[in-house]
């Protein structure tokens, strides 16, 4: 518990980001069994669920989604560059332990039946102290501060792991994709994340003194729009921090699974850092309906259907890596594959949003909850999903069950439509998100996508019995578990030794040919035991 | 290999960085980072609320009363002199003049300590004498209650740095006093140099947006 091994902290991270996709996920069953028909059925009290929306999003953006990248991170990132730990293994530690007090102050509404009712975006005047005067509201402000703050410090730690702390001979142009992926992850958070901690600073201010301070309050000359400003500032990269690194987990899975290199290394690279920097310039396509100048409105919207560009090339490189190679599906290969299928729908309905007009139409829809969740449940889940089956035998020294994971992957690939596509026709035919109740005329997409919904979360108990099962009785992997593994944490056993190495590793570019790794002269890099 | 002790191994392993700078010093920079974009966002919600049409912003040269801008422009003075001794810490400890290594990081202390002096009272004279809305709701803002709430975030939150500052260099000063830090690790006392610097840096900023423009 208080090891500063950044192994031991990854898997820290991991478990309590399980524990909070759970608590998420039964939030969101909750959501979808009340609106599985018309009309109110196992919540009665409307406020109550107007809460819900709200909880689930912070649960699984803040508490889930990023620890679980942040966990694996942990894990590989420094064996992969080749590095005994991270830079700073104290403050990795403190920036974990910040977690659950954020998660309890957060969600400490439901202790005191007082829960903010303002969505996970907070927008003011909604979630200031007129309309939100309840002090579950003042702790979910505070928690998310907090877990800004943890994100931070785990930021500075990556980036001075990466920049600093590469074995011999390793260039920056020569990281493995997934470690290249959370330093512009890191770089993102960087930048971001402390825009969104002013925001709530000045929230917590104008909630703690009303009459004194005004900042977002129009009444006292505040203004409203300015923290959407701020919020979507950070809030439109987030959801980079949200995917980039599923992407890097994704390069790493199909490249091993195919057997080859991956195709257009450096573009992928630059495709990253293009995503990273278009990130910051778009903010305002989450505001289109705020009445912000039609001039501004077209320039966000150019600007976002740019993103499509970089995140194309990359679905090519993966399409291409692909080609050729000689294809094994295991599991994580399985969830890449998923992934790239399923994201693309995401990529899509997110460039359909992005047009001024259609956005207009189809703002605070269930179109844009379709969308949110083809890019995190069908992008960020599954990839995470991918890299946990994918690093498993490293990190625990076996092999989970092959069959489960396969019949995990299936159920969970296909309820993820069940329970998301019909949820663009409901938001095209104009059924708002959030809302308590709806038109009887959706009541059968609605049924379909709450059966869906239940299927998913139960299908998820195949994963964690699968993963408590295999920790113990697994079959025993060896360091190279895969057999086609090439970077650093591949060359040494599984699971790895307190510093990972037992001598200083050195890295030596290697020639790009397709073989296996017992014949010299392959893939992987050089690390002599 | 293997019969080499893992952890022995490990601990020559440490401390190898690929930039040339320490972990520290990187990590402080990308710490500043961070810390600069906070102060952006604020800024920005500041530069909004004011550049808004009917903001209703008062002349800071006048809006302040006695204290006015003179005596905050004495105190950034302060605040620039105390960065400077945070040189001469650095330069005293390279040369190996430890006493006067001391001597100066006092020097940055009381400095620090001037300014949130300075500042307290500063932030005493506006609460109690001209902002009397702030407690007595029948008071009106004589302007925009937002210069007021601008102000007090922005200088707060440096204020904040400036106190974190100070209890920094108070560690480093004890560490020096103690010879926990010698003449040959100069990392330390350069990374809390940054720290320092940077805080100096954004009090320019912030002086500048809230009080000169
Ligand atoms: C080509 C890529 C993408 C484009 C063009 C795009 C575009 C958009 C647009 C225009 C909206 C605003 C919809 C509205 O509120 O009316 C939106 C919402 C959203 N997008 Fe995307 N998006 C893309 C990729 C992503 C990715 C990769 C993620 C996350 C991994 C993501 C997560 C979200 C979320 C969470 C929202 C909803 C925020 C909310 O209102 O609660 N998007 N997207
Ligand atoms: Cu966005």
């Amino acid at each position: 518990m208080c090891t500063t091994d950044a192994k031991r902290i990854g898997v820290l991270y991991l478990l309590f980001a399980t524990f909070m996709a759970l608590w998420g996920g039964i939030l969101s069953v909750i959501i979808r069994l009340e609106l599985a028909a018309h009309g109110p059925h196992i919540i009665t009290d409307a406020s109550f669920y107007n809460a819900l929306p709200g909880m689930h999003a912070t649960a699984m953006i803040f508490f889930f989604i990023i620890p679980a990248f942040t966990g694996v991170a942990n894990f590989v990132v420094p064996i992969q560059i080749g590095a005994p730990d991270m830079a700073f293994p104290k403050l990795n530690l403190a920036a974990f332990w910040i977690l659950p007090p954020a998660a309890i102050l957060t969600f400490a509404g439901f202790f005191m039946n007082s829960l903010p009712e303002f969505g996970w975006t907070a927008y003011p005047p909604l979630s200031n102290s007129v309309y939100s005067p309840i002090w579950g509201a003042d702790f979910w402000v505070i928690g998310l501060i907090l877990v800004g703050v943890s994100s931070t410090l785990g930021a500075v730690n990556f980036l001075a792991t990466v920049f600093n702390m590469r074995c011999k001979g390793m260039k920056m142009f020569q990281l493995p994709l997934f470690t290249w992926a959370m330093t512009v992850t890191s770089f993102l958070i960087l930048a971001a994340t402390p825009v969104l901690t002013s925001a709530l600073l000045m929230l917590t201010f104008e909630r703690m003194f009303p009459g004194v301070f005004y900042f977002f309050n129009p009444a006292g000359g505040g203004d409203p729009i300015l923290y959407q400003h701020l919020f979507w500032f950070y809030s439109h990269p987030a959801v980079y921090i949200m995917i980039l690194p599923g992407f890097g987990m994704v390069s790493e899975v199909i490249t091993v699974f195919s057997r080859k290199h991956i195709f257009g290394y450096v573009l992928m690279v630059w495709s990253m850092i293009a995503i990273a920097v278009l990130g910051f310039l778009v903010w305002a396509h989450h505001m289109f309906a705020t009445g912000i100048a039609l001039e501004i409105r077209v320039g966000f919207m150019f600007l976002t259907m740019l993103i499509a560009v970089p995140t194309g090339i990359k679905i090519f490189s993966w399409l291409a890596t692909m080609w050729g190679g000689s294809i094994k599906f295991d599991t994580p290969m399985l969830y890449a594959t998923g992934f790239l299928a399923m994201f693309t729908i995401g990529g899509l309905s997110g460039v359909v949003l992005a047009s001024v007009p259609v956005d207009i139409q189809l703002h605070d829809t269930y179109y844009v909850v379709a969308h949110i969740h083809y890019v995190l449940v069908a992008g960020s889940l599954m990839t995470a999903f991918a890299g946990v089956y994918f690093w498993f035998p490293k990190i625990t020294g076996r092999f989970y069950n092959e069959l489960l994971g396969k019949v995990h992957f299936w159920l969970t690939a296909i309820f993820i439509n069940v329970t998301f596509f019909v949820q663009h026709w409901l938001g095209m035919k104009g059924m708002p998100r959030r809302y308590y109740d709806y038109d009887p005329a959706f009541e059968l997409a609605n049924m379909v996508s709450s059966v869906g919904s239940v299927v998913l979360f139960l299908a998820q108990f195949i994963f964690i019995a699968n993963m408590l099962w295999s920790m113990r009785n697994g079959k025993i992997a060896e360091g190279n578990a895969w057999k086609d593994g090439f970077t650093l944490e591949w060359q040494i056993t599984s699971p790895p030794d307190h510093h990972n190495f037992h001598h200083e590793p050195y890295w030596k570019p290697l020639i790009r040919q397709h073989v296996g790794p017992d014949q010299p002269g392959g893939l992987w890099h050089r690390y002599d035991d | 290999m293997a019969s080499q002790n893992a952890s022995l191994a490990a601990d020559s392993m440490v401390g190898e960085e690929s930039l040339g700078v320490s972990n520290g010093k990187l990590g402080m920079w990308a710490f500043l980072v961070m810390d600069a974009m906070t102060f952006a966002g604020l800024l920005a919600g500041y530069a909004r609320l004011r550049w808004t049409p009917g903001s209703d912003w008062p002349l800071p040269i006048e809006a302040f009363g006695f204290t006015g801008i003179q005596l905050t422009a004495l105190n950034t003075f302060i605040l620039i002199c105390s960065s400077v001794s945070m040189v001469h810490v650095l330069a005293e400890q390279m040369r190996g003049n430890m006493e006067r290594a001391k001597k100066w990081m006092l020097f940055t202390i009381f400095g620090g300590l001037v300014f949130l002096g300075i500042q307290g009272f500063e932030w005493t004279h506006l609460i109690m004498d001209m902002w009397p809305y702030l407690f007595d709701e029948g008071y009106e803002a004589a302007y925009s209650v937002n210069f007021a709430a601008t102000f007090f975030i922005l200088t707060g939150f440096h204020g904040l740095h400036v106190s974190v500052g100070v209890i920094y260099n108070l560690i480093i000063y004890l560490g020096l006093r103690s010879g926990k830090i010698t003449k040959d690790d100069t990392s330390v006392v350069e990374i809390a140099g940054l720290y320092w610097h940077f805080v100096d840096l954004v009090w320019i900023l912030v002086f500048t947006f809230v009080y000169l423009i």
